[in-house]
């Protein structure tokens, strides 16, 4: 078990450079970025709201590619990044729920509305994931549910061009479309937030995605050595 | 033909298999023998390619469709008759002469009378003979039988050494029982789990 | 060519299995004709057509569901799953069989449904059908290999169920929009793509899904 801890080196200071950051975008978000004149200061949210929404799609992609290097390679080490990335993805997927309920309360005054496509298409992915793992857990540990799992979670990943697509259709008769969010335009300073914003929130979900894994591995390998001494 | 050096398999905290090292020669005859979950089972069926193993290298110098395949199960549908489960089996394995060996087969575990039955109709003993006919079906080259005596009556476990003869020497063969007495002079290695 | 002959015999092996067992395409139609009856007490007095069509997918997708959770059930049966694996046939040809078969049955529930339905409810042109259709294709592939995922596992009747609803909403859309939409050619656009998509997704991953090795 050489390298067993390598997985942890630079953590802490990568770490510390998120946390530092993500206190630089909020910083950005609720005191330096310029009002917003339409939606006043509900707005500010969006700069939390897209870039996590962002960060659970770019999860669910490194979970997909994880999972087509496990089926292509062989190596079942890719299995658990691929768990854990699809795990922080759902995380980050349920803080995107949560975000856009907020901005949709503060804004329409309704916690939920079917006419955002953004959310629709969130709780379908969310409810996809959390079926995820509902098959993980009824499998017994080995290859099968490696492999299973893999091809599920790429087909999270096809599903999310199709779904959208769906949703962008199921406007027509689903709801008339009352609510319209067009990204705000704009301004220097709101680009600088928005950019800060989205670096640190990566940042933070690609830490916390090694933080995890870590623990799983260190799991791992000392249930083996236990096993070894038995 | 095959070739298992430092086999180990767990499933999850259990280890079923560990430290299996061997060899066997094409034409070989290796009988497994050991106690209930001593994991016999789990050894064929990672010889076969069904299992992976946990750690370990296994080379079988065989490929799939020369490879027959005895397990605890039938591995036949219930509800189809023997002679559609063979001809199925016959079509997927690319049998030469189908309808002839089918019947060849059949006659030889005494099932030709009950060819049209289907299985769900069978007595255990029957099932595991048409088992067998499945096995022997494709004339494989590498012959994995997993307690291939249980359930056979008196007549049919005859009918088994006599196949067991003629196949010892010209086919390779992997047998694992219970009942090691009536196969061992037939084997030309021994490998005992714990 | 070989293949399509594994294939021929493996549908032929499935449809024989179900007109002997009887268990699943009763279980079907039965099912579907019975929840077009609750639909009927559901929907509240002087709802439009258009809430009938969606109840009827709902209808559609249970029913599916039923088909889809019996699928490899003839295989779970003395392991046969395990013969068909060791043969040298290809694995996804197995995935084929299997997926023809259930949408044989599918279909076979609905040609008594579908009637039934624009008897009771609602008029289905020829746009609706084609969306029928092509979402049964949809379905049926997904559905045959999520099932031989669920089928592995524990609480398998309670997994399947899970699987394929979220991946059945984008037929759910394709299929009403079909139904309802004064433009049926995006939705039923919609339905083939998806089709497309994991169809061929479902046949290249098959073999991952039931090998170890």
């Amino acid at each position: 078990m050489t390298g067993a801890l390598s997985w942890i080196r630079g953590l802490p200071g990568l770490a510390a450079l998120a946390a530092g950051l993500m206190g630089l975008a909020l910083l950005f978000s609720f005191f330096i970025a310029p009002e917003d004149a339409d939606q006043g200061i509900s707005q500010r949210i969006f700069y939390i709201h897209v870039p996590i929404a962002l960060t659970a799609y770019f999860c669910f992609g490194l979970g997909a590619w994880k999972a087509l290097l496990l089926l292509w390679r062989g190596d079942e080490r890719y299995d658990l990044e691929s768990y854990v990335a699809i795990h922080q993805g759902t995380i980050f997927g349920s803080l995107t729920l949560i975000t856009g309920a907020i901005w949709a309360k503060a804004s329409w005054g309704v916690w939920w509305t079917w006419d955002s496509n953004q959310l629709v298409l969130f709780l379908t992915l969310f409810l996809f994931y959390c079926a995820y793992f509902m098959l993980r857990f009824s499998l017994p540990e080995g290859p099968r549910r490696a492999r299973s799992s893999a091809v599920y979670a790429l087909f999270g990943v096809a599903l999310i061009p199709v779904s959208f697509l769906a949703i962008r259709l199921a406007e027509d008769f689903i709801h008339p479309t009352t609510f319209t969010r067009d990204g705000p335009q704009m301004t220097g300073t709101m680009f600088t937030a928005f950019c800060v914003s989205w670096a640190a929130v990566t940042l933070l979900a690609y830490v916390l995605y090694r933080v995890e894994l870590a623990g799983k591995r260190l799991h791992t390998d000392l249930r083996e050595l236990r096993e070894v001494l038995e | 033909m095959i070739s298992v050096r430092n086999l180990e398999k767990r499933y999850g905290r259990s280890r079923v298999l560990a430290g299996i090292d061997f060899e066997l020669p094409r034409d070989g005859f290796l009988l497994v023998t050991g106690a209930n979950g001593s994991g016999k089972t789990t050894l064929l069926r990672v010889l076969t390619g069904l299992v992976a193993p946990t750690r370990g290298t296994v080379e079988v110098e065989v490929d799939r469709g020369r490879l027959g395949f005895l397990a605890h199960e039938p591995l036949v549908y219930r509800e189809l008759t023997a002679l559609e489960n063979l001809d199925l089996f016959g079509r997927l394995y690319r049998v030469p002469e189908r309808r002839e060996r089918i019947g060849m087969l059949l006659e030889r575990f005494g099932l030709w009378e009950a060819r049209s039955v289907r299985v769900a109709a069978y007595s255990r003993g029957m099932g595991q003979r048409l088992a067998l006919c499945r096995a022997l079906l494709h004339d494989p080259e590498l012959l994995v039988l997993d307690e291939p005596y249980a359930s056979l009556d008196e007549q049919g476990g005859a009918l088994l050494d006599r196949e067991l003869e003629e196949l010892a020497g010209t086919r390779t063969l992997v047998v694992s029982t219970h009942d090691p007495a009536r196969v061992e002079r037939l084997a030309t290695q021994r490998l005992a789990l714990a | 060519m070989t293949y399509l002959a594994d294939v021929a015999a493996l549908t032929r092996k499935d449809l024989r299995v179900e007109l002997r067992a009887q268990d699943t395409l009763p279980a079907m139609l039965l099912f579907v004709l019975s929840t077009l009856v609750v639909f009927h007490f559901a929907l509240p007095e002087g709802t439009g057509d258009d809430a009938a069509y969606g109840l009827l997918w709902v209808a559609i997708v249970f029913t599916a569901l039923l088909g889809l959770a019996r699928a490899w059930v003839p295989e779970q049966e003395h392991a046969v799953f395990d013969g068909l694996v060791l043969a040298p046939c290809d694995r996804s040809a197995i995935w084929v069989g299997k997926t023809l078969a259930t949408l044989a049955f599918l279909l076979a529930a609905q040609v008594v449904a579908l009637p039934a339905f624009a008897l009771f409810f609602a008029p289905l042109d020829a746009a609706a059908l084609a969306g029928v259709l092509l979402a049964d294709i949809g379905i049926c592939a997904v559905g045959s290999l999520l099932a031989a995922m669920a089928a592995a596992g524990r609480a398998r009747e309670l997994l399947l169920p899970l699987l394929v609803l979220p991946l059945s909403i984008p037929l759910i859309v394709g299929g009403v929009g079909a139904a309802i939409s004064p433009e049926p050619v995006r939705y039923l656009l919609l339905l083939a793509l998806y089709d497309g998509i994991f169809a061929v997704l479902s046949w290249a991953s098959f073999e991952y899904v039931v090998t170890e090795s």
